[in-house]
């Protein structure tokens, strides 16, 4: 693996809330092209990097994102530079409808070209382009995790961060998810991915980080990190 | 009691009735965007009125011809006052709602001591307006132009709004005000959105006060009564329902004039307050409103 340049990277990364540290000094490198997982027992700190490289949560410490630094910069700055995040609770506007929910996500961009990746979302997930006209809040929880990844995609993003995609989701719907995330990154899209089902995960990340409260205990090949047993009793509680 | 005279009176509450409901309109967009009632909103009424008075007096120029003209400086003022105190007051830790309550009350103590100061205190009025002293016939019922013209500039003004919210840029109002932390995640400035949605909600208040301008008096506290009348109006249709502003304002202008002719002109407001605890006790979220 060359990490010479890295598409992100953050450097002795704190977060905080209310003055109570989430990251203690995360150090971290993702190189283009890459999916990689970060796992780790509930209340580690998974989704808190994640916001932390949206910009959603205060930070000290450096973030590169392409070799410039984008640490303290406005949550829609970073969205613009090409980071995109399904967050937690997916987050879409309930009250719109599917379409809208994802020609949103191409908003902040400009020029004809701006809605091609309505292609790869109806690809990825035809069950949408079903159900264009109705509102988010009547999908189902799978639809709309799928909604949820769409309107990340349709920010072109060249980082997809998704925090727990799988969550509330039956195991079906869990392998079409997981076939669409290897899809995305066949396209030229590098991935950060935070998940509880180890197995799946694992099984299409190139490399993991396994974190334990707001630190990196260990990172490696997924393939090594899966077969770990140490890693799995101690770290994920398994 | 004639047909002709309640249905001259009705068709006058119904008209005065869309001008309480773009009054409405601008105070429910802000607060269902962003959750901050503006107290400040009756004083902008007010601004709009003199600022329609003073161009007429300095050029000349009619209300109706001013009204895009008064609707832009409001628009220019809503953004300056969502920029210069509003935004500011988000990053506020503790007791962020009465920190907003404090600044748009404050702004409303400014605007009317202002207008005090500089006009005085004395009512005043626009003499001679294109549309001042003509009347519309129908039959027996006979309709001021200038209250026509209001109910006709606020439909208007609302089918403004119901286009707007079909546009991209709608809708990107709409997601704002359902998640104002998700529409970064996609590249959406929150801050420029709150600060266009502040510009509509004061252009709207502002459209209201160029043709109250007409026939209406002009002086500081103007905007008091018509405030009141639509944090009820609001509280009807549904806090942030755009729509039940509308029917909320036809509703209390209606029942405004009837009071008046049936029960005692002085007594209008009544009706209009019992409505009010009417809706809190039966139903708090108005209307329309989805809380
Ligand atoms: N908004 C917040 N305010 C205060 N503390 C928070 C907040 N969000 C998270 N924390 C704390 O930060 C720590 C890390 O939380 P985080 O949500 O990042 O964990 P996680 O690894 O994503 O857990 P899970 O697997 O349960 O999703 C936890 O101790 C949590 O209590
Ligand atoms: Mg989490």
């Amino acid at each position: 693996m060359s990490l010479e340049r890295p598409l992100l990277e953050t450097r002795r990364l704190f977060a905080h809330y209310r003055g109570l540290a989430a990251l203690h000094g995360l150090d971290l490198a993702i190189a283009p092209g890459e999916i990689v997982a970060v796992v780790g027992a509930n209340g580690a700190g998974k989704s808190t990097l994640l916001r932390a490289i949206a910009g959603q949560v205060a930070i000290s410490g450096e973030i590169f994102f392409d070799g410039a630094p984008i640490a303290g910069l406005a949550p829609h700055r970073i969205s613009r530079l090409g980071i995109a995040l399904v967050p937690e609770g997916r987050r879409l506007f309930p009250r719109l409808a599917v379409e809208d929910n994802l020609r949103l996500g191409a908003y902040a961009r400009r020029g004809p070209e701006r809605f091609r990746p309505l292609d790869l979302v109806f690809e990825l997930f035809p069950r949408l382009r079903e159900r264009l006209r109705q509102r988010a809040e009547t999908l189902s929880g799978g639809e709309q995790q799928m909604l949820a990844i769409g309107r990340a995609l349709m920010t072109a993003p060249r980082l997809l961060m998704l925090d727990e995609p799988s969550q509330g989701i039956m195991p079906r719907l869990v392998d079409d998810i997981f076939a669409a995330i290897a899809r995305i990154r066949a396209g030229g899209v590098t991935i950060l991915i935070v998940e509880q089902r180890l197995a799946e995960t694992l099984a299409i990340a190139d490399r993991a980080y396994v974190m334990q409260t707001g630190r990196i205990v260990l990172a490696g090949a997924a393939g090594a990190i899966a077969g770990n047993e140490e890693v799995r009793r101690a770290y994920l509680g398994m | 009691m004639s047909a002709t005279l309640i249905a001259q009176v009705a068709i006058g509450g119904l008209l005065m009735g869309l001008v309480y409901a773009v009054v409405a309109a601008g105070l429910t967009l802000i607060f269902g965007l962003m959750d901050v009632v503006n107290f400040a909103h009756g004083a902008l009424l007010m601004v709009a009125m003199y600022a329609t008075l003073l161009i007429h007096r300095a050029t000349g120029l009619d209300p109706l011809v001013q009204l895009p003209l008064v609707a832009l400086l409001l628009f220019g003022a809503g953004v300056v006052i969502y920029r210069g105190l509003i935004a500011r007051t988000l990053s506020v830790r503790v007791n962020a709602g009465m920190v907003q309550i404090f600044v748009t009350f404050g702004l409303s103590i400014f605007l009317v001591g202002a207008a005090e100061f500089l006009f005085g205190s004395d009512f005043q009025s626009i003499n001679a307006s294109f549309l001042g002293g003509r009347s519309l016939a129908f039959g027996a019922i006979i309709l001021p132009w200038p209250l026509v013209a209001s109910g006709i500039v606020a439909l208007l003004v609302f089918l403004g709004l119901f286009l707007l919210s079909r546009t991209e840029f709608g809708h990107a109002l709409e997601a704002t005000r359902e998640d104002h932390e998700a529409v970064a995640l996609i590249g959406i400035d929150r801050d420029r959105v709150f600060g266009i949605g502040w510009g509509i909600g004061t252009a709207s208040v502002g459209i209201a006060g160029v043709m109250l301008a007409n026939f209406y008096y002009i002086a500081p506290d103007v905007g008091t009564n018509f405030a009141l009348i639509a944090y009820v109006t609001v509280a009807l249709g549904g806090f942030g329902s755009i729509f039940g502003a509308l029917i909320a304002g036809l509703i209390i202008g209606l029942v405004e004039a009837l009071t008046a002719l049936f029960i005692d002109p002085a007594l209008k407001q009544i009706g209009i307050f019992l409505i009010y605890l009417a809706v809190l006790m039966i139903r708090p979220r108005g209307l329309f409103g989805h809380l």
